[in-house]
């Protein structure tokens, strides 16, 4: 059992994350990125056996910045039961698996969130032909949904507070509360929305299932390190805010190379032509230039896995920059 | 001559070092100081990684609130209760599935065993054919079988199957539930134990009275009549204050009575068929350990085949058939723990699954986890073999 493999690991072997994360992930040659074990949109193999996904293409982004090339990653795919535990004992050196910022788990768990991926809210998708409108009209109702997420606490919450009844059906994994409701066994499946839209597109017959509009929850999805190396947390997180410093710039994956001599001096600094940022994360000072070169800015890698670009055309809503009614505003490179 | 006497003394004085008793003590003591030492080091390792990695340790967590809901809950159980409380929600579930399964595979595990040996021949064939197709197919595929090929193929609630008043569905069996009107509990709990003290004399005077007289009394049918009379007869007397509560389809699913969650149906009938399996081969093995020679005697003494069986085949074949007997008990109640894989909320899948994750207490709660099926484990064997030594061969 992978779990008690990881428990065993914590109990005797462990040893806690010193400042080094960096200096493990070079010697080793890759960095081990923990991922979902199959959601499509942020992280799931496609028919060529390549991991696909906004959350595998910040996997990429951080080997890139690292390494200069992308093509340095192991994909470990975990599930929600398991994630914690494989980052806690360092089997994987970033989790980057669509994982909710919560307080507990940011200060009692011996993890550091690094920023938010993708702003979230939880769902429900029902059956069309029950004609619903509204979550609280699922009261009495057989609802699926997975173990260890906030999900289930969320449902729990909401219900509780109403003082509402329903029927929780709960499954280890994903798919298993995917088949439940799609056989029957439940009148709706709660999580995540942007879980959501991803799983109605692999239901047998999608147009039967409707995504009530309403959402319960707020669910900042984000990836995490170790606590206690705050170098290596300061790489994840700079990444990251590369990827929407050239979105805001107007850096892509196509341009970067020409705009290479562009006398702007935001953009010069941000593909390390001035001043020098690399060196302050340690790396080298073009670590931003890997990173376009590699997956684009965010906005490319959004629509090319969730938007307008993918077959969950997902529009950006919250997940647009600040200045398009978005909430992602990058602190800047200065 | 001198040196080669205080040579003598040299090795003489080595002498308790060459004793094997010694010996023996010396290796015993450097090992179980060895595994004190391997003990003290996992435990202060432990204690020390999860601080260095500042996660949360300590068993306070049993007392914060819970905030996850249950599917089914034998006592009761809301999302604002503890941790603690979840733990043993979790744990009666386990506990309901396996000791269920344990008489129902023992049933059935004699039947089937009893059936091997049968003169019928279609009897015997379709006996050890089961055997052998069940216990070779995993048990994990075969729960699969149970819950998506069977449970899942079930109708939903508005096209239900009734069965009287009883109604089966994709959400599980649901049936009318009895209620008692009023405070009459203790009436029926006090004629209840009634009737056990009445049948418990009554077997004693039975056998003092074939002892003394070669009469026989059928104490066995008589007790059970009385374990059920009494109580009912209560009630008759007290104008039957009971209620049915009948299931009735609500928006959504059927609600009232009792309903049998498909989870635990199919865990249920997953452990009960395979263990099954393995208790007829024990049965069969054991009734074919005792001599022909006991059979042939005892019918000559002029007992008849029932009476052989009962009295000369079947006790000499339990003392062969309880010790495996109580390994496939224990192996039940282990394998219950895959009920994780159907979502049947039993002790791993509620307490080593979900409040793990949400308190991420892994080495606190999986200890606690072990130490549970440790538990029920010896107390499962301490209780074989008490039966075990009952049913021993008393030497004279």
């Amino acid at each position: 059992m992978r779990l008690l493999t990881f428990i065993l690991a914590v109990a005797l072997l462990a040893q806690p994350a010193g400042a080094k994360t960096l200096d493990d992930v070079k010697s080793r040659g890759e960095l081990r990125c923990g991922v979902n074990t199959g959601l499509a949109g942020f992280a799931a193999p496609d028919d060529t056996g390549q991991w696909r996904g906004i959350d595998a293409d910040f996997c990429r982004a951080v080997a890139a910045a690292i390494f200069g090339t992308a093509a340095k990653v192991k994909f470990v795919p975990l599930n929600a039961k398991e994630r914690f535990t494989a980052l806690q004992s360092g089997e994987v050196d970033l989790l980057s698996r669509n994982t909710t910022w919560t307080m507990s788990r940011d200060t009692s768990l011996g993890l550091t969130f690094t920023g938010v991926m993708y702003y979230d809210g939880q769902g429900f998708m029902v059956r069309k032909s029950l004609g619903l409108a509204k979550v609280e009209q699922l009261a009495g109702a057989s609802i699926c949904v997975q173990t260890g997420t906030t999900n289930e606490q969320n449902l729990a919450d909401y219900f509780t507070t109403r003082n509402l009844s329903y029927r929780p059906v709960v499954f280890e994994r994903l798919d298993e509360a995917i088949s439940a409701y799609n056989s029957g066994r439940c009148d709706s499946f709660t999580t995540d929305s942007s879980q959501l839209i991803s799983e109605r597109t692999q239901l047998p017959n999608p147009d039967d299932s409707v995504i009530l509009p309403e959402l319960i929850s707020r669910e900042p999805l984000g990836p995490a390190v170790r606590q206690g190396d705050d170098q290596w947390a300061a790489i994840v997180r700079w990444v990251h805010f590369a990827m929407l410093n050239a979105e805001a710039d107007g850096v892509t994956q196509k341009n970067v190379e020409e705009l290479m001599s562009s006398p702007n001096p935001e953009i010069r600094r941000l593909l390390g032509l001035e001043g020098g940022f690399g060196a302050g994360l340690g790396l080298s000072n073009d670590w931003a230039v890997a990173i376009l070169k590699a997956v684009g800015n965010y906005g490319e890698s959004f629509d090319r896995n969730l938007g307008s670009g993918s077959r969950l055309a997902i529009p950006r809503g919250l997940n647009a920059l600040w200045k398009d009614g978005g909430l992602h505003y990058p602190p800047p490179i200065r | 001559m001198a040196d080669m006497r205080s040579r003598m003394q040299a090795v003489r004085s080595l002498d308790w070092l060459y004793d094997p008793k010694t010996r023996g003590l010396i290796f015993q003591v450097a090992l179980v100081l060895a595994l004190l030492i391997l003990g003290y080091e996992i435990v202060t390792n432990t204690a020390e990684n999860l601080k260095k990695q500042n996660l949360a340790s300590g068993f306070g967590f049993l007392g914060k609130t819970a905030s996850f809901d249950i599917s089914q809950t034998l006592i009761e159980y809301r999302s604002t209760m503890s941790y603690g409380r979840a733990f043993f929600v979790g744990l009666l579930n386990t506990l309901l599935v396996s000791a269920l399964g344990i008489v129902l595979a023992t049933l059935l595990g004699f039947a089937i065993g009893l059936g091997r040996l049968s003169q019928n021949f279609i009897v015997a064939r379709l006996s050890t054919a089961y055997v052998e197709v069940v216990r070779n197919v995993p048990l994990l595929l075969q729960l699969f079988v149970w819950y998506v090929g069977v449970l899942r193929a079930m109708p939903m609630p508005q096209q239900s199957l009734a069965l009287g008043p009883a109604h089966i569905d994709v959400r599980g069996v649901h049936l009318p539930r009895a209620m008692l009107q009023g405070d009459v509990g203790w009436i029926l709990v006090v004629a209840l134990l009634c009737g056990l003290a009445w049948a418990l004399v009554l077997a004693r005077w039975a056998r003092r009275r074939q002892i003394e007289t070669g009469q026989t009394f059928p104490a066995a049918a008589a007790g059970l009549g009385l374990l059920t009379g009494l109580p009912l007869l209560a009630l008759v007397l007290l104008g039957m204050p009971v209620g049915l509560d009948y299931p009735h389809l609500g928006r959504y699913n059927f609600e009232g009575g009792l309903t049998i969650e498909p989870e635990f149906l199919a865990l249920l009938a997953g452990l009960t068929f395979y263990t099954a399996a393995f208790i007829a081969e024990i049965v069969r093995s054991g009734i074919e350990a005792v001599p022909r020679g006991q059979k042939e005697a005892a019918a000559a003494l002029g007992l008849r085949p029932w009476q052989v069986q009962r009295l000369v085949v079947i006790p000499q074949a339990m003392r062969v058939i309880i010790p495996p007997l109580t390994n496939q008990y224990l192996n039940l109640t282990k394998n219950s723990s895959l009920a994780v894989a159907i979502g049947y909320p039993d002790l791993v899948s509620v307490f080593a699954g979900t409040v793990l994750n949400q308190t991420n207490q892994a080495v606190e709660v999986i200890l606690i986890t072990m130490g549970v099926y440790l538990a029920i484990s010896l107390a499962t064997a301490l209780a074989m073999n008490w039966f075990n030594a009952r049913m021993a061969l008393v030497e004279r």
